[in-house]
């Protein structure tokens, strides 16, 4: 935010002192350029602002209250208090997607940014060929969330798919991983961590960021590298490693096309790939029980700014930054 | 003495051999960890190629029975033949990419280079928007559409872009704007140059990286987009590729296959092409950004 309103440096200091006093009128809502200034910064912004009532900001708070209403698209809504909310202590299915959610968040992100970080340690050590590996690691991220990849997991995973083929060769005998309730999370699990390279190509950058002087010195000093890795890599790479973390939680939580495709759009089988935000779209978009999506959409909210915010708190403890 | 040196430069020789060893090594491990990666990518291509009974016996990546018919039976498997569809993505996608550019890049031109009252707390709430997930608007939003008799129409689909709801991009644009020095717009406002003139004429000729990648992104994001074009697209003449996709898929039974991944291969054409080609802009985009 600071450095939003930074000023060039290298403003000579005469400007510099008469621009002050000018810009404190311009906060009042003076006269001349700076008046001038306001209103073309509104014009500029006018797309955004009306984005924001009605795409954004509005539609937030639009779904806040349709969620203390019945509402089916055709009749009127019909306000009825907390009546969704109560709906959903009770509603099981909610219960079970908020489960799958919830492992796949907690099993797949820290998977996912494991297997980033080793392979961005591996590819930091001068690797000739770098952007090479890079870009076949990162490709993967680009085509991960469309409905041609969760395809090709189907396929992949299915009763004859590519996974049991390759099994059979081995002589073992596969199941069908997507079609059994224990094992369909998990090939959704495996095709999140597929991703990875969006993490890795973040944490190279940040390997980038670390003196090498802290690794000389702390070889001079007799530290191995698995120390190095402990003492200097991780401490050093914190920041990074909480903005990952922070991005794949939300980014997470909100998949869908994989699920939907992967169960036909019903979440199955028996509920195993019910994600939340499927749910949500079967609730708002199946039945146009719209009120209970809404209220539904305000708890995805609620739970997705709740760790986050958990998530920056907790960073006090562990993420260094610097200095 | 001389023994000595040679003796050193014996053992230097057997470093620089390990060194030498352990570099292949890890290249090895890259390549093949590489291949595994990439090997469901290149078996949906070769496998678009081969009959579907193959297709659920044979792990390799060669095409034996060759199979071009996968492609043109799939082209006209849907209601539509499949370059409909191409062509309603297309319009999407185009439409997004104007908007967003357009769009984002004038708010992005206020937030960083111009002072007005209430700067900090609207850039704190386009930030705030980048986190907002959709499913949380989007009923809302259907309503206001249903309402506007835009359902299965591309508008709800474009008009958002247009009005710089992307937040994402209008940040990484100020990011960039903000590094350009302001000496430029400075010289051209005391030669008599209004905004809009300093907007047109310098900044955005000198954001063509961050517009590139903008467009890019874009592209890809928009491209592979599900879950809008599933709600708000859902008759079949405007259906994308994503939704004709979905509805193939649904449709088909065990023995259609072979033409569903080579409709899906070209589905993900376009997103590699430009994968190929912005790879510079991407790599870049997302180490000073940190997105997906």
């Amino acid at each position: 935010m600071s450095a939003l309103l930074q000023r060039r440096p290298g403003a000579a200091p005469v400007s510099e002192s008469s621009a002050r006093p000018r810009r404190a009128k311009a906060g009042r809502g003076g006269t001349g350029r700076h008046k001038r200034e306001n209103l073309a910064a509104y014009a500029f912004l006018a797309p955004w602002f009306v984005g924001l009532a009605l795409i954004t900001a509005g539609p937030l708070l639009a779904s806040l209250y349709f969620s203390f209403t019945d509402y089916n698209l055709i009749g009127d809504h019909e306000f009825v208090g907390w009546a969704n909310y109560e709906r959903m202590l009770d509603d099981a299915r909610l219960h079970s997607s908020l489960r799958v959610t919830f492992v796949y968040v907690f099993v797949s992100v820290p998977l996912q940014l494991a297997m980033a970080l080793a392979l961005a340690m591996v590819l930091d050590r001068g690797v000739r060929g770098l952007p090479l590996y890079r870009s076949v690691y990162y490709l993967p991220s680009l085509l991960g969330g469309s409905v041609a990849i969760a395809i090709l997991w189907r396929q992949v995973f299915g009763a004859q798919g590519l996974v049991n083929q390759v099994l059979a060769v081995f002589g073992i005998q596969g199941e069908g991983w997507v079609s059994h309730p224990d094992h369909a999370l998990s090939t959704l699990i495996v095709l999140n961590v597929w991703t990875f390279g969006a993490p890795m190509v973040i944490f190279l950058a940040g390997l980038r960021q670390i003196p090498a002087m802290y690794h000389e010195a702390a070889a001079v000093d007799g530290a191995g590298p698995v120390r190095r890795f402990w003492h200097i890599t991780v401490p050093m790479l914190t920041p990074i490693i909480f903005f990952n973390l922070v991005l794949q939680i939300i980014n997470a939580f909100q998949t869908f096309t994989q699920a939907f495709i992967v169960s036909g759009g019903t979440g199955g089988p028996s509920d195993s790939t019910l994600f939340y935000t499927l749910y949500l779209y079967q609730r708002g978009f199946g039945a146009f029980d719209m009120g209970y999506a809404s209220a539904m959409a305000w708890l995805l909210l609620m739970i997705i700014g709740g760790f986050t915010a958990v998530n920056f708190l907790a960073s006090k403890f562990w993420v260094f930054y610097g200095d | 003495m001389a023994t000595e040196t040679r003796s050193l430069a014996r053992s230097n020789d057997a470093g620089k051999r390990t060194a030498h060893i352990r570099r292949l090594l890890v290249h090895i491990g890259l390549i093949g960890f590489g291949l595994v990666m990439l090997y469901p990518l290149l078996w949906m291509l070769s496998s678009s190629f081969k009959p579907t009974a193959e297709i659920f016996r044979e792990p390799g990546l060669i095409p034996w029975n060759f199979t071009p018919e996968n492609y043109s039976e799939g082209w006209t498997a849907l209601q539509y033949p499949f370059h409909h569809y191409l062509l309603n993505s297309a319009i999407v996608v185009g439409g997004s990419i104007v908007g967003n550019l357009i769009g984002c890049s004038m708010a992005a031109y206020a937030f960083a280079r111009l002072e007005f009252r209430g700067k900090r707390l609207f850039f704190a709430i386009m930030l705030a928007t980048i986190m907002l997930p959709i499913h949380v608007v989007i009923v809302p939003q259907y309503i206001l559409f249903a309402q506007l008799d835009w359902i299965n129409t591309f508008y709800p689909v474009i008009v958002p872009k247009l009005l710089a709801t992307d937040g994402f991009f209008i940040f990484l644009m100020v990011q960039f704007i903000r590094g350009l020095p302001r000496d430029l717009d400075e010289a051209a406002r005391i030669d008599g140059c209004g905004h809009v003139r300093i907007f047109l004429r310098i900044i955005l000729p000198l954001s063509m990286p961050a517009l590139a990648t903008t467009a890019i992104f874009t592209f890809i994001w928009t491209w592979n987009d599900f879950f809008s074009q599933l709600i708000f697209l859902t008759r079949p003449d405007m259906y994308t590729v994503p939704v004709a996709l979905r509805t193939f898929v649904d449709s088909s039974s065990q023995t259609s296959w072979g033409p569903l991944f080579a409709m899906s291969v070209v589905a993900l054409g376009p997103v590699f092409g430009f994968f190929l080609a912005g790879q510079r802009y991407l790599v870049k985009g997302i180490a000073t950004t940190g997105i997906k």
